[in-house]
Formats: structure tokens, sequence, C-alpha cells
């Protein structure tokens, strides 16, 4: 048996075998070459994808690892979004105003994870939503975060690495994309992991063994809320432009719809969630360019609905792939790609 | 003017006590809080607009037609998605009833557009009733208290008085004993979300003439009645109807002699430290869970 661990260290390690750093090199080579191959309109789609995914990793450590539900990531992104962009602002060095992102939301994070250790089930998906929403109507009243006209984004310095504007930002939010997913990864495989994983199964048993449970669950909250806050911080930069309307509970509910298509509890399904659901919602924006799909339901829409509300056919398929993954696919779209990895591994039988 | 702010809160608490006895009454019978509630009764609120406008029926048969519908539309939900899942999770629950609530939000604004529309119904908030210098009581205003009252007195009468109320009581319980005492757990679920979804429709009808009708429309009401049911205590029934009325009062207040901008927000603040200290609400029996 291959798959068999033989010692702790195999355990822990990034990748098992070589073909797995044969494949993990080439798709960090493809995704550095990007920017000579494609259009600079793709590089935003890659870049919007890039931040999902980023909410996703922290989410799904929250949500997928520790099960606790959070309705209110969008605030954390908010909290990240305008913290870079008050820094920004005061000429405070980038990665400066990054990491502070990253801290303020970590401190929320915390600071909503405190009343929330009590809570289970429909009441902490009340806590958070309220806190989401909470964060949205405070920054849309304050007259010094530019209420609710918003704030425009000054254009950071990135001139040292000699290349456009957009490529260096792409390469930005590349690497930090990069050191998430493998900071996500480490800390899924340390103690803290075990520990999350140990608290989703059964809380009881898990204080049996001596989990600290308050512990543990706080650093779940702030992990998560530091991964929003540092993905708000990139938003910010690849908006340009940021207002409280961005952050509403539909943000919320698209980052949980990530998480869930990409398959909760693991680190590729976060990843596969965010750029499939990404692409999905770019596309469905104009979805009468779709060819046949597109002009047949400009003539459904005609004949029964209103073709004016085409748009809104996102919400519907968005809601849809919700109940679908969890009635027919729990795992989502890892575990599909799981499925078929066993089936070829063990073909002839 | 206390008094004014007594008579509004009154009115909007009937609307949160509406919606918080809907999600309460789905989640005693399964401990699974309804998210597509709000969205449930938007639908309905627009089937009734549809048939009192486009088909012209005057507003009674539309009303009983909506109710059915919503019925309908409850024991679909439960039917066809929440009955289906294998092995779920409280979280699985959730996203369904998300899923479901981003189906219908989409195929509103698909169907209706997002312009905002004026539902009438036979009493308008226009004509004034009984008015002195302190307090103005308008038709709407005492037809919400009246309907909403009546509506939670007859789910009182259906609950505690009725083998179908005894027969949910049963499955809140245990549904395995239930079962065995040939109990048709499944169909009595099925059941209370129905009725829950007509309860929520009630709400639904009775707001929409004074937010307009949208398809967002709903969204404030729910979250405000989810507030109010875990403000109550999710499991208690008269728990969440004093959560509503409580609720409003407290929003109203606060806005009128703080900070209107902030009324939202308080309201959210109030639970977050309630739960914080009574992490069941206030009026349920906080139950620890052991081996």
């Amino acid at each position: 048996m291959r798959d068999l661990k033989k010692d702790y260290f195999e355990d822990i390690q990034l990748f098992s075998n070589r073909v797995q750093v044969f494949w993990a090199i080439l798709l960090v080579a493809l995704l550095f070459s990007m920017p000579f191959l494609v259009k600079t309109y793709y590089l935003t789609v890659i870049n919007l994808m890039a931040v999902n995914a980023i909410v996703a990793l922290g989410l799904n450590l929250l949500v997928g690892n520790t099960g606790q539900i959070s309705l209110g990531h969008a605030g954390f992104v908010a909290i990240g979004a305008y913290v870079t962009v008050m820094l920004l602002n005061h000429d405070v060095p980038f990665a400066l105003a990054l990491i502070s992102s990253g801290a303020m939301a970590a401190l929320f994070g915390i600071m909503l994870g405190i009343p929330s250790l009590k809570l289970e089930g429909p009441y902490l998906a009340i806590a958070t939503l309220a806190f989401g929403l909470a964060v949205t109507i405070i920054i849309g009243r304050m007259d010094f975060l530019g209420g609710r006209m918003g704030l425009t984004v000054p254009k950071i310095n990135l001139s040292w690495t000699g290349l456009k504007y957009d490529i260096s930002l792409y390469y930005l939010i590349l690497v930090l994309t990069l050191v998430c997913t493998i900071v996500t990864r480490n800390i899924l495989k340390s103690r803290i992991g075990r520990s999350f994983q140990a608290i989703r199964d059964s809380d009881i048993a898990a204080s049996a063994i001596g989990v600290d449970i308050t512990k543990y669950k706080l650093y779940s909250f702030g992990i998560s809320a530091l991964f929003a806050g540092v993905a708000g911080s990139l938003w910010a930069l690849y908006l340009g432009f940021i207002n409280p309307t961005l952050f509403t509970f539909i943000l919320s509910i698209n980052f949980l719809a990530i998480i869930v298509l990409g398959g909760l509890g693991f680190v590729t399904g976060s990843i596969m969630g965010a750029v499939v659901m990404t692409y999905l919602n770019i596309r469905l924006e104009d979805v009468v360019d779709i060819p046949f799909v597109g002009p047949a339901l400009l003539r459904f829409s005609e004949a029964f609905m209103m073709p004016t509300g085409i748009s809104n056919i996102s919400w519907v398929l968005t809601g849809l792939i919700l109940i679908l993954v969890v009635l027919f696919e729990p795992l989502g779209l890892y575990g599909i790609w799981l499925r078929i990895r066993i089936y070829w591994k063990k073909w002839p039988f | 003017m206390l008094l004014q702010l007594i008579v509004s809160s009154l009115v909007i608490g009937s609307i949160y006590a509406l919606m918080a006895l809907a999600m309460s009454i789905t989640y005693k019978a399964s401990e699974i809080p309804n998210f597509a509630q709000g969205e449930m009764a938007m639908i309905s609120t627009f089937v009734t607009f549809v048939l009192l406008n486009a088909f012209g029926f005057s507003f009674l048969p539309a009303l009983i037609v909506t109710v059915i519908f919503s019925f309908i539309l409850g024991v679909f939900l439960e039917f066809a998605f929440l009955r289906r899942a294998k092995n779920p999770t409280p979280l699985s629950y959730i996203v369904i009833t998300i899923g479901f609530q981003l189906m219908l939000y989409g195929l509103a604004g698909w169907k209706w557009g997002s312009d905002q529309r004026q539902i009438d119904l036979p009493f308008s908030e226009s004509r004034v009733l009984f008015q002195n210098d302190s307090v103005a009581i308008t038709e709407l205003n005492l037809a919400t208290i009246i309907i909403a009252v009546a509506v939670l007195i007859f789910i009182y009468v259906l609950i505690q008085k009725t083998r179908l109320g005894l027969a949910m009581k049963a499955c809140q319980q245990n549904v395995r004993a239930a079962r065995f005492n040939g109990i048709p757990a499944d169909r009595i679920l099925a059941i209370s979300f129905g009725i829950s979804s007509v309860v929520g429709a009630t709400a639904g009808i009775l707001v929409a003439p004074v937010i307009t009708l949208d398809p967002s429309m709903m969204w404030d009401p729910l979250l405000k009645g989810f507030a109010a049911a875990v403000l109550g205590g999710m499991k208690s029934l008269y728990g969440v109807v004093i959560g509503g009325f409580m609720l409003g009062l407290v929003e109203n207040i606060f806005g009128f002699y703080i900070s209107i901008e902030f009324k939202s927000v308080v309201a959210f603040a109030i639970i977050v430290i309630v739960l914080y200290f009574k992490p069941s609400g206030l009026f349920a029996r906080h139950y620890v869970r052991k081996v």
C-alpha cells in the first residue's frame, strides 16, 4: 500500500510524491507566465478569483474545519478594505497597510468570537449575520470613511518591479494567494488544525481529551477573519473604489456558496470553488451573450418573465447549485475530483 | 408622543412577532432555521398582488388563494429539498434554505423586476380612524394589530388544542418515539412548514403597504423576525412573540430618543448582548448537551 503513512513527517510534508511536485511547479509556472500569454482583462478575472480564494480559504477553516457557521464574512472583508484605504490615504506604505488590515480584521474576529463561544447553529448564524450588517451600516454613516459615497483607492507604488501596474498588481495578489494557501494547508496539518477538526466532529469529546475549546475556537475566528481582512485589502486595490454597498449580506452568501461548491473542509476545494463560482458569476452577468442558452433564455423571459430582469438568473443558479451540492455531492467539486482520481488509481478493478 | 411611539411599536412589533413565530414553528419541529421564510412571504405577497391587479380578484378570494399557495410552497420546500438531504448536519440545512431563498429571490426579480410597486389592500394607511393631539391610529395600523393577534391566537389554539398540534409536539420531542406511536412524522413536518409559510405570508401582506413591494422587501422583516425569535428563545412560542414586540418597542424608542440612523444596529447589538448572557434566548430553557 503506497498510501499508508509510516511516520509523522510523511503526514505533514507539503507534497507526498514527485508527481505532485511536478504538477505544482507546472501550475505555478503557468500562473506566473499568464501576463505574457493573455490579455489584461483576463488578469483581472484571475485577480478576482484569487481574492475570492483567499476569503474562501479562511472561511473554510472556520466553517468546514471548525464547524462554526459565519454569515458575516463580508464584514471582515469590509474592515480590511477600509483600513487599507485609510492608511494608504495617510501615506503609510502598502506592506504595513496590508498587515494592519489583517490584524484589525482578526481583532474584530476575536471580538465577535468571544460572545459566539456559547452559541451554535442558528444562534451563531444570526450573531455573525448581525455583525456583517452592522459593519456596513456603521461604515455608511461615518463621514470620514466616505459614508455612502465611498472612497477612491490610491494607487500603490509598484514601480520598483519595473513592470506595468496591472501586471505587478497581478503578481502581488498571486504571491499572497499562494502564501495563504500554503499557510492554511500547514495550519490544517498542525496541532491547531487537528484541534479544529476535533471540535467540529464533537466538541464534548475534544474537550475530554484536552483540547482547549475556547482557545481554538477563537483561533479559528481570528485566522478566518485575518484572511478576510487581507483579501479585503487586495480587493480594494483591485477595484480602485470602495463603498459600503459592496459588502452586503449577498456577498457573505456568495463566499459561503464558494466553499460549499468547492468542498467543505478542503484547501483544494476552496480554490476550486472560488475559480468556478467567480467564473460563473462573471459569465452570468451578461447571460444573453452565451451561445444557444442565452437567446433561448431571452425568448423564454419575453414569453413568461421580464427580459430586463434576466440577470437575476445568476441568483437562481447560485441557489440551485447550493441545494444540489448539499443534496447530491456533500463534498462538492473536491469530492467529484476525489472520486475520479480513485477510479483511475484502481482502474481495472 | 410616547403614546404614538407605543402604537407604532405595536404595529411593527406584530410584523416581527409573526415572522418570529413562523421561524419558531419550523425550528421547534425540526431544528431547521428557515432562511427562505422571508422570500417565501415575498412571493406569496406578489401572488396576492397579481391576483388583485392582473386577475381582478376581490380581496377575500385573493387572500384564500394566497394562503393555499403559501402552504403548498412551504410543503414543497420540505418535501423537495429538506427531506432529501442525506446525513444532514445543521449546516447543510442552513445552506439548503439559503439556496432556496436565493432561488426565490432570483425568480421574483426575473418575473417582476426590481420596480417598486404599490399594493392596494381594503384597509389603507391614509384613512385615520382616531386622532387627538398625541396619537393617530390609521386603518392599516388597527388592521395589522388585529390580524396579527388573530393569527397568533389561531396558532396557539392549533398547537395546544388540536390533534395535529399534539402530533407536532410529539415529533418535536422525539421523532422516533412519535413514529412508534403511529404518527406520520414526515407528513407532520411538511405540514409545519406549510403553516409557518402561511404565517410568514400574513406578515408579508400586512407589511407590503408600508414598505413598497419589491423582491428585497422582506429582508429587513426577516432579519428582525429572526432576531426577535432568537431574543425570545427559538423554541418558546410565547417567547418569540414577546421578543417580536420587545424588539419593535426598543427599536422605536431608541430611534426616537437617541438616533434614527443606528436603529437597526441597536437591535442586533441587543441580541448579541442577550445571547452572551442567555445563550438560548430570554424565555427558553437552556439545555446543556450531555454525552
